[in-house]
């Protein structure tokens, strides 16, 4: 009985606030991307704090909150940005599991730090899951609800809990991440076709400091204030255009960073394009990838050159603080 | 041909059969993605084959990078000296060319164009010394298309036509992309076709378009219930249809009727090589059979 009116009401949609979870690997060689919540720790985080599986649907909240009236009772907890949550217009706790009754209205206060809040419900959101996720994948109108960003007036179900929320559990600081206003550093591995460029363009992609360009989404963030990259001369091999910059169209691995035209770099993100025809200069590290789903257009960015050898144990470090989120969590 | 091997971060290792386009590529490409696919090695959770090269995504908590790189490599002798032939489906697309929809959009973005007095056709047909946009729909349609990978956006194919490399179309993508494109274009940048499955951005030139749908996100269509029509090593022939026939196959689509026209064929590429019209021919000849 409960069950049937176990939802909530969109009544302020945000900018684009989507289903996500862990994502829909294994369609990548159709052009069907990862998706999934672009700070992943962030949404395994809120999960936990309400007793769900890692991989429960939540919402992602880009830059503004939505406005949500609850239909039945629940256990929320909201992690990743800082954008104060409110219920009935009282400010709640971030990274804190917290009750919502029936009938009250979760808002959002400014964003203050960071780009995204993930939005854990008890049970998880209930919508149907495309090829084993139920991760929205907008460019393509798959999956989450309707394939869509949420709108006003959308009755979203979430399912019944199978775990126990931790009411009032708190994630400590020190283990919450957000993007630093300044001074971010996304590391990366130079190759794929770093060749085309010079030795000196090679230099001052790293020396740099680079702006996050106002297009920025889940496929790709954009880069800009840079020294434009030079090319190493070449015949246009056969199939693949004639700008420098131009490839055979090939596969693009999560976190590759492109050149069109040499001049603002862009990082592909959960929904990235598959493949296409512009030359790439190497991979984001998969520890950094979610620190770029928390970046705010014109933050400040440096890429820093690692190797194997660092992000394999930046990638153990990742796995640590996972742990650590366990245990503080007892679970 | 001399294949290179590069790590993309710590989850994917990225093998680029050779620089440059062909089907001697593709075909080593798609040998090495097979054989690595059947090997099952414990580690990795994808693999991709493109145009001329492929990329496998790995969990490095698995199976050590180097350890990966190493084995992958290993395929390659073995792949050179594969047969090259496949078991394929070839598949009629019908297509609307210079059709009011594609014209009307390129229009709109005339300003990013090489050519802002031509319209795309024109551009491609001269550029590629066809006398007039009709011959160069005839060479267009005239022979068929290798899909040579999926992607971009859910469901997209690459096409390659099936002619000697002097006969291979080749036009420069849009100076900038478009931010729209209508669904189900059949575009044509490099030396590589395409056909749009979804609506959205795109720089390349626009020739057409099909009434058939290639992509359902919820896999209600009889021939998309696993979403996507397209996967690499498919053959598509472009069929032209006028304004009525588009219509009519598109109330069909509409109706939920609408079966595309489908054949079981064998390519290999030594008989290509050999005789690419006659080999050509018998692969229309199974559709129309």
């Amino acid at each position: 009985m409960a069950d049937a009116a176990a939802m909530f009401e969109v009544v302020k949609p945000g900018l684009a606030t989507t289903v996500q979870d862990l994502g829909r690997p294994g369609y990548y060689h159709l052009g069907l991307p990862i998706s999934g919540a672009m700070d992943r720790f962030a949404l395994i985080a809120a999960n936990r704090l309400v007793g769900n599986p890692d991989g429960a649907a939540g919402l992602e909240a880009v830059f503004l909150g939505p406005v949500l009236r609850f239909v039945a009772d629940a256990v929320i907890a909201i992690t990743g940005a800082t954008m104060p949550p409110k219920l009935d217009g009282v400010e709640q706790p971030l990274w804190t599991a917290f009750a919502a009754s029936a009938g009250q209205e979760l808002s959002f206060g400014y964003l203050k730090a960071g780009a995204r809040a993930y939005i854990a419900i008890a049970g998880g959101i209930d919508v149907p899951e495309v090829h084993g996720s139920r991760s929205t994948y907008a460019l393509g109108g798959l999956g989450g609800f309707e394939g869509r960003a949420l709108k006003a007036g959308d009755q979203v179900k979430f399912a019944a809990p199978t775990g126990s929320p931790r009411l009032g559990a708190t994630i400590p600081e020190d283990i919450r991440r957000n993007a630093p206003q300044s001074g971010t550093v996304l590391r990366a591995m130079p190759g794929l076709y770093w060749h085309r460029i010079t030795e000196e363009s090679q230099g001052t992609f790293f020396e740099d400091s680079w702006k996050v360009a106002p297009e920025a989404d889940r496929i790709g963030y954009r880069f800009k204030g840079g020294r434009a990259l030079d090319f190493v001369p070449r015949e246009p091999p056969f199939g693949a255009g004639s700008d420098p910059s131009n490839i055979v169209d090939s596969c693009y691995p999560y976190g590759s960073i492109q050149g069109p035209g040499g001049t603002e770099p862009i990082v592909l993100h959960r929904d990235a394009v598959s493949g296409g025809g512009y030359f790439m200069v190497g991979t984001v590290i998969s520890a950094d990838m979610d620190l770029i789903g928390q970046l705010q257009p014109h933050q400040p960015v440096r890429f820093e050159s690692i190797d194997m050898e660092g992000a394999l144990a930046a990638r153990r470090d990742e796995k640590a603080r996972l742990n650590r989120l366990a245990e503080c969590l007892g679970s | 041909m001399k294949t290179r091997y590069s790590f993309g971060g710590d989850e994917h290792i990225f093998v680029e059969v050779d620089e440059e386009m062909s089907l001697e590529a593709f075909f080593k490409s798609l040998s090495m993605t097979t054989a690595i696919r059947e090997a099952g090695i414990d580690g990795i959770t994808e693999i991709c084959p493109a145009n001329a090269s492929f990329q496998v995504k790995f969990d490095p908590d698995v199976i050590a990078p180097e350890a990966l790189m190493e084995r992958l490599k290993g395929f390659e002798a073995a792949a050179e000296n594969a047969e090259k032939t496949i078991d394929t489906r070839i598949i009629e697309m019908p297509v609307f060319y210079n059709d009011p929809w594609t014209h009307e959009t390129l229009m709109r973005f005339r300003e990013r164009h090489q050519d802002p007095a031509s319209t795309d056709l024109e551009y491609a047909a001269r550029i590629n010394n066809y006398p007039d946009v009709e011959s160069f729909i005839a060479a267009h349609s005239g022979a068929p298309w290798f899909v040579s990978m999926v992607g971009f956006v859910a469901g997209l194919p690459f096409t390659y036509q099936l002619v000697e490399r002097a006969r291979q179309i080749q036009v420069p993508k849009y100076l900038r992309p478009r931010t729209d494109t209508p669904r189900l274009t059949v575009g044509y940048g490099g030396c590589f076709g395409c056909v749009y499955s979804v609506r959205g951005a795109g720089g390349y030139q626009m020739f057409g378009i099909t009434p058939m749908p290639i992509y359902d996100p919820k896999g209600e269509r009889s021939y998309l219930k696993e979403l996507f029509l397209f996967r690499p090593g498919d053959i598509i022939r472009f069929k032209p249809i006028d304004r009525e026939t588009y219509d009519a196959t598109l109330a069909e689509v509409e109706a939920g009727r609408y079966e595309p026209k489908i054949a079981s064929v064998q390519f290999s590429l030594d008989a290509f090589n050999a005789d690419p019209e006659g080999n050509n021919a018998k692969l229309l000849e199974a559709l129309d059979g």
